[in-house]
């Protein structure tokens, strides 16, 4: 290595130190738009420093400046465009499509790399590693895991998990393929193996996600957003740059985290997950409510009374409030009866919501302060002493048959939303959430359902208050 | 075993580390910003893409170069915005939201509504 190659890889490091202190200041709501913007920083010396080194080596054609510098502004217009306009509600969809392309992106360094030194004289692999095809698997299989988890998000493809007959037969098979033309790589130069590990490992993603159902997909993104990271760190090992291989390594721990955290808010493990589970109907074991179960409904009048003259009111969030677009509505509520002195705080279980932290930034869009978000375990001490705990479009998370064995999700940390004094639940209908179970908090004794769309329901609740207090 | 390769390892394992320890403080309010900033932030396979151009000099490479930096240069740019966008609505108290906002939002929300099913989580 020459003082020039060592002093790029200096600077990459200092990108690389920029990422981990951009990560590093995301720990407080605070300090985390400083945070992004070291990080961009990173990048833009990373990024920078490679041009530096392209003109400097001087073996750019010009073709090859044209498509690097075609390719690169035709994708920054792409990702500033659906940046700027992506709804808060689609985050999850925009997510899953950077990490398609990063892995992508990843997987064709490595491709590029393989038939580079495939097409040199003599077709030496030197630098053909082990590396080299983890990349190609591991990118190709993100690329279109996620371009399948995006389209299930975005209703393109049904959300419920799709089997197919002898699925797993299938994937094992494919599995197989990849690994045996792998092996078959690393040996031997060989074009054709390369293209059936790229075709098999883009077959092996989709059938991944296909039999996934969409209350899975926090679990899901987290994982492929591993995947990514994972793929980049490899690439990093193919041409040899540490700025790729901290980055990369950094977002594999990061993704990694957040999947065992989602998975733990279920309480199921991974291969449960990528297996296919809740809504195929082989786990739901029914629990009978027994007959007399006595259902209490309310009207708005009433549950402005009660949320007017509480004290304290906790607010239990899930994700049909965004589907019905009330979480704007739901902050003029909340801030109405703040300033009537009721304290508010937003009960928020992980997940609620499509991603990891996704109903945080939704409240967040629509003006609630982020010290009202809490999380589970520093909420869950508090329900004892709220009035009013007000469920909006949340239901497995509240169900307390997940404290007792035997039922589909047992062991599932929840929302202790039955400890509050009084219980309003703003839902549709008597439907099942997920799980496919009823949900015993409907029938406690201290439990009103508010049936009607969440959207209208905070709307009458608001006007009522109103009239109320006037 | 390479000196660069054994290189390359520590520096993978020892980032590794580092991201669980600095990752694993960040809280669940901001795990969805925390992933976004993570995807940008492997966005740096744009560095990788650039390099393609290098040694790139046959149609082959020249369209797998165009590619990873299409894909590459919308993974950053994109992260970043949208990174950005989500961060700054995180405020420690409440503000008047600006006039026109609200209404621009609903039309918004108007669209594609029926697509999202009841959510029952």
């Amino acid at each position: 290595m020459n003082t020039f190659d060592t002093n790029i890889q200096l600077v990459y490091i200092l990108a690389a130190a920029c990422f981990v202190v951009g990560l590093h200041l995301m720990n407080s709501p605070a300090t985390a738009r400083r945070g992004n913007q070291v990080s961009t920083a990173g990048m833009i010396i990373a990024v920078v420093i490679t041009l530096v080194l392209l003109i400097h080596d001087g073996t750019v054609t010009a073709v090859g400046w044209t498509v690097l510098i075609i390719g690169a502004l035709l994708g920054s217009v792409v990702g500033l465009y659906s940046a700027r306009t992506v709804q808060m509600t689609a985050m999850p969809q925009l997510v899953s499509m950077f990490n398609a392309v990063g892995g992508g992106a990843a997987a064709l360094v490595a491709v590029y790399g393989y038939i580079h030194d495939e097409s040199a004289p003599g077709g030496v692999l030197g630098s053909t590693s082990v590396f080299t095809v983890l990349d190609v698997i591991i990118g190709s299989v993100t690329f279109t895991g996620s371009l399948i988890a995006a389209g299930k998000l975005q209703g393109i493809i049904t959300s419920s998990p799709v089997m197919i007959r002898g699925g797993r037969a299938i994937n094992l098979a494919i599995a197989a393929i990849a690994l045996g033309s792998a092996a078959f790589m690393l040996t031997t130069a060989s074009l054709p193996a390369l293209l059936l590990v790229v075709l098999a490992s883009l077959a092996f993603g989709v059938l991944m996600v296909l039999p996934i159902g969409g209350a899975d997909m926090p679990v899901v993104i987290s994982l492929l957003n591993a995947f990514t990271g994972t793929a980049v760190a490899m690439a990093g090992f193919v041409i040899q740059n540490w700025g790729l291989i901290i980055a990369g390594a950094l977002v594999g721990a990061s993704g990694g985290i957040l999947t065992k955290l989602m998975a733990d808010a279920m309480n199921r493990s991974l291969g449960n997950i990528i297996m296919g589970g809740f809504g195929t109907g082989d786990t739901a074991i029914a629990v009978a409510v027994s007959g007399d179960a006595q259902i209490r409904s309310i009207a708005a009048d009433d549950a402005a009374i009660q949320l007017a003259y509480a004290s304290k009111v906790i607010i239990v969030p899930g994700y049909g409030l965004a589907a019905a677009q009330a979480q704007h509505g739901v902050a003029e509520l909340a801030a109405l009866l703040e300033d009537r002195g009721v304290e508010v705080s937003y009960a928020i279980h992980p997940v609620a919501g499509r991603m990891p932290g996704h109903m945080n930034v939704l409240l967040a869009e629509a003006n609630v302060p982020y010290p009202q978000l809490k999380e589970m375990d520093e909420i869950n001490p508090e329900f004892p002493r709220a009035d009013v705990a007000l469920v909006i479009g949340a239901n497995d998370v509240t169900n307390p048959a997940a404290r007792r064995p035997g039922t589909a999700i047992s062991g599932m940390p929840i929302l202790d939303v039955d400890q509050a004094k009084s219980i309003i639940v703003v839902k549709r209908s008597m439907g099942h959430g997920y799980a496919g179970i009823d949900n015993e908090l409907y029938t406690n004794p201290k439990t009103s359902m508010y049936f009607a769309d969440a959207k209208r329901a905070v709307a009458e609740m608001t006007a009522a208050v109103k009239t109320l207090v006037g | 075993m390479s000196t660069a390769l054994v290189t390359d390892l520590t520096i993978f394992v020892l980032a590794l580390l580092v991201g669980i320890e600095v990752i694993g403080k960040v809280p669940a309010t901001l795990h969805t910003p925390l992933m976004s900033a993570a995807n940008s932030i492997h966005g740096v396979v744009l560095v990788g893409a650039l390099l393609i151009g290098l040694t790139a000099h046959t149609t082959v490479g020249y369209i797998l170069a165009f590619v990873a930096a299409f894909f590459a240069a919308a993974n950053v740019v994109g992260g970043y915005v949208v990174t950005g966008r989500m961060l700054k609505m995180f405020r420690r108290k409440a503000q008047p939201a600006p006039a026109q906002a609200a209404p621009a939002q609903a039309a918004l929300n108007g669209q594609g509504q029926d697509k999202v099913q009841e959510a029952r989580r």
